[in-house]
């Protein structure tokens, strides 16, 4: 099942794609697969966050080239003084005083950003083989030598922090690129992201554009049920933000809204809906946070869904 | 060794000492959680205000910045009381700086008893805690020396850097020209002639207890007590072989003193050393029992809570099982730094 998924997907994408659309519909086509291959995933994530990871590798983010796909190298050691850090920053390319720095907030999206970063012609595609196995850096919960991340960032609503102090330090040193950050809702909820918001705004930090993706589904379930975090652009402009409220999967209005310059941190709230592109999920309500097949008959019916996508794949 | 009739006491030695040190450092930053003039650093902001951040009262978001800051190059020195650092914001100190190991500096002030500020502002169990983190180098200053030379000390560690700093008025114990030296114990007092001279009572202290502990070892030494003292500045790496020496060469007993409660500081730290080496003398531990202290004078919480000159006395007495006949009169004086002092811009 899952070398026939995964030859299925070498024969499609020999030739990487980096249209918004197509970088989409990639990271739900491989995503699906491995949530197929696996039995489980956060399938979830990749429906709602497709078209934000889509705009940012796509079209806004200015990186550097990485030369075609490189491969993640294998675990070595955690940082220390005789070893040196591995950031999976590698795979935003060589970073440069007026190119942009790409922060990753939310770890538990590390399957979808996986997929993404493939999709963009970043990481190989046989990386996702080795996701989640022993020895590896695809890990489940994006660490920091995992592809696409260059934080801590497992213990949730620590990232935006840590994006101030390098975007403080970039303006420091007088480099003209941005810093983005891409966030889930549910880090609303933690005091932190307040604190950071605040200090943000007080430094006047608008080199700092956040994309959130607001699906209001969480781990317990709908956010309403657990903690709400609305009127949150009401919030977020209060606290001496710009924000953008938009849908998060119409493409046009993401990039524009990501490269508007307001002058201030900016915060585009980006409404997805976390069964976007796979209508069987909904069948899953409330609870969206994470997929495990209950049994062989809605397996096979993803399973059938999965081969409709591929065919409308190879049809475009 | 010093006599503790006539040590000078040194007004603020954080203050110009940092000014002058960063001078030719532009990659040292300072963040500061509104304790600024508390902390020593209001003169280091007015002289380098392009490289001072007021983070207001937010730690974990401070600790973050700091991260960021560290990963573009910078070198973040954070200044604030000891009990915000680990505390409160212990998941992006661990996270955000001790598992990226960055080099980020935390000066931490008023280390345990040293405040009248209580519980909240007591840190008791910082070492303890900190000694746990991976990456961390733990620091302590025992005077005014150490207060300035620790910078450099602090400055070299390729990681994140916990300092106990000491303010207001700071006794110079050790020799302007002796600066500290990372994971090197200062020998106070020798039993005989060498380290690994036969000592009846091994005495290590650390911090402000080392000053407690020169008001007692004349008299023990009077009474007829081999005695070595070693000064402890650095409690992470706790590797000095000079130690493990002295430990091997004790026949009588062991005696730690520290500012801090005695699990997991530098008790723990010796215990560890004497097991591993196989150590065998009794270990005597002087530092707060597993108990949180309140607000109240340094001298009067030293007395309440047994951390003072005349526990070691005491404490030697019970170790080796017999009085020495001293009484707390035959001890130096006490220095007793005023609670309200001109030299802290607070009362805490």
């Amino acid at each position: 099942m899952r070398d026939k998924v995964v030859g299925q997907l070498i024969t499609l994408y020999a030739v990487p794609v980096t249209e918004p659309q197509d970088i989409a519909a990639g990271v739900r086509r491989r995503v699906l697969a491995h949530v197929l291959a696996n039995n489980g995933g956060y399938l979830s994530q990749a429906c709602s966050a497709a078209e934000l990871l889509a705009v940012l590798y796509g079209r806004v983010l200015n990186l550097s080239s990485t030369d075609g796909p490189l491969h993640p190298s294998p675990f070595e050691a955690v940082p220390s003084s005789d070893t040196p850090r591995i950031s999976g920053g590698v795979f935003h390319g060589e970073p440069g005083p007026d190119l942009d720095r790409f922060i990753i907030s939310p770890a538990h999206y590390a399957l979808v950003v996986y997929a993404a970063l493939i999709e963009a012609g970043r990481l190989d595609e046989a990386a996702l083989d080795q996701f989640n196995k022993d020895g590896s850096t695809v890990e489940m919960i994006g660490a920091e030598h995992s592809p696409g991340f260059e934080t801590t960032t497992g213990s949730l609503a620590q990232a935006l922090s840590t994006a101030g102090g390098i975007a403080l330090g970039r303006r420091l040193k007088n480099e003209t690129g941005r810093t983005f950050v891409f966030m889930s809702d549910g880090e609303f909820q933690e005091g932190q992201t307040w604190e950071a918001v605040q200090a943000l705004a007080y430094y006047r930090l608008d080199s700092v554009r956040v994309v959130v993706d607001v699906n209001r589904a969480q781990c317990d379930g709908p956010m309403d049920s657990v903690m709400s975090i609305e009127p949150l652009a009401t919030k977020l402009k209060a606290f001496g933000a710009s924000v953008d409220s938009i849908d998060g999967h119409n493409i046009t209005t993401l990039a524009h809204s990501l490269e508007r310059p307001t002058g201030k941190p900016h915060f585009v709230l980006a409404y997805t809906d976390p069964t976007r592109g796979v209508p069987l999920l909904n069948e899953r309500r409330p609870v969206l946070h994470y997929l495990r097949f209950t049994s062989d008959e809605e397996r096979s019916r993803y399973q059938v869904f999965y081969e409709e996508l591929l065919t409308e794949g190879a049809q475009r | 060794m010093t006599s503790m009739r006539d040590v000078p006491i040194v007004t603020r030695p954080h203050v110009e000492n940092f000014i002058r040190w960063s001078a030719d450092k532009p990659e040292v930053v300072v963040l500061s959680a509104d304790l600024t003039n508390s902390c020593e650093v209001g003169k280091w902001r007015d002289t380098y205000p392009e490289r001072f951040f007021s983070m207001g009262m937010a730690e974990q978001n401070m600790l973050g910045f700091a991260g960021g800051l560290a990963r573009e190059g910078f070198e973040p020195w954070l200044h604030t009381f000891a009990v915000f650092l680990y505390r409160r914001p212990l998941d992006q100190l661990q996270m955000s700086i001790a598992y990226p190991n960055l080099k980020v500096r935390l000066v931490g002030f008023l280390p345990g008893i040293t405040t009248p500020g209580g519980v909240t502002h007591q840190a008791i169990d910082d070492v303890a805690v900190m000694r746990a983190i991976p990456n961390m180098t733990i620091l302590e200053t025992g005077d005014a020396t150490e207060v300035e030379s620790v910078l450099d000390v602090a400055h070299a560690i390729d990681g994140p850097v916990y300092i106990r700093m000491l303010r207001g008025e700071v006794p110079r114990l050790f020799p302007e020209n002796e600066p500290f030296v990372l994971d090197r114990a200062r020998v106070l007092t020798l039993a005989g002639d060498t380290i690994d001279s036969p000592t009846d009572v091994l005495v290590l202290t650390s911090g402000i207890l080392t000053e407690e502990a020169l008001r007692a070892v004349p008299a023990l030494q009077e009474a007829g007590v081999a005695v070595t003292h070693l000064h402890i500045s650095t409690l992470k790496p706790f590797t000095d072989p000079m130690v493990a020496r002295a430990l091997a060469a004790t026949t009588g007993a062991v005696i730690t003193m520290e500012n801090h409660t005695i699990t997991g500081g530098l008790g723990s730290a010796v215990a560890e050393t004497m097991a591993e080496t196989g150590a065998t003398a009794p270990l005597h531990r002087i530092g707060l029992k597993d108990t949180y202290a309140h607000g109240a004078s340094q001298a009067h919480l030293l007395r309440e809570y047994d951390l003072d000159a005349f526990s070691l006395i005491r404490t030697t007495e019970v170790a080796l099982d017999r009085s020495l006949g001293i009484d707390a009169a035959d001890l130096a004086p006490v220095r007793i730094a005023a609670t309200h002092s001109a030299a802290k811009v607070e009362a805490l």
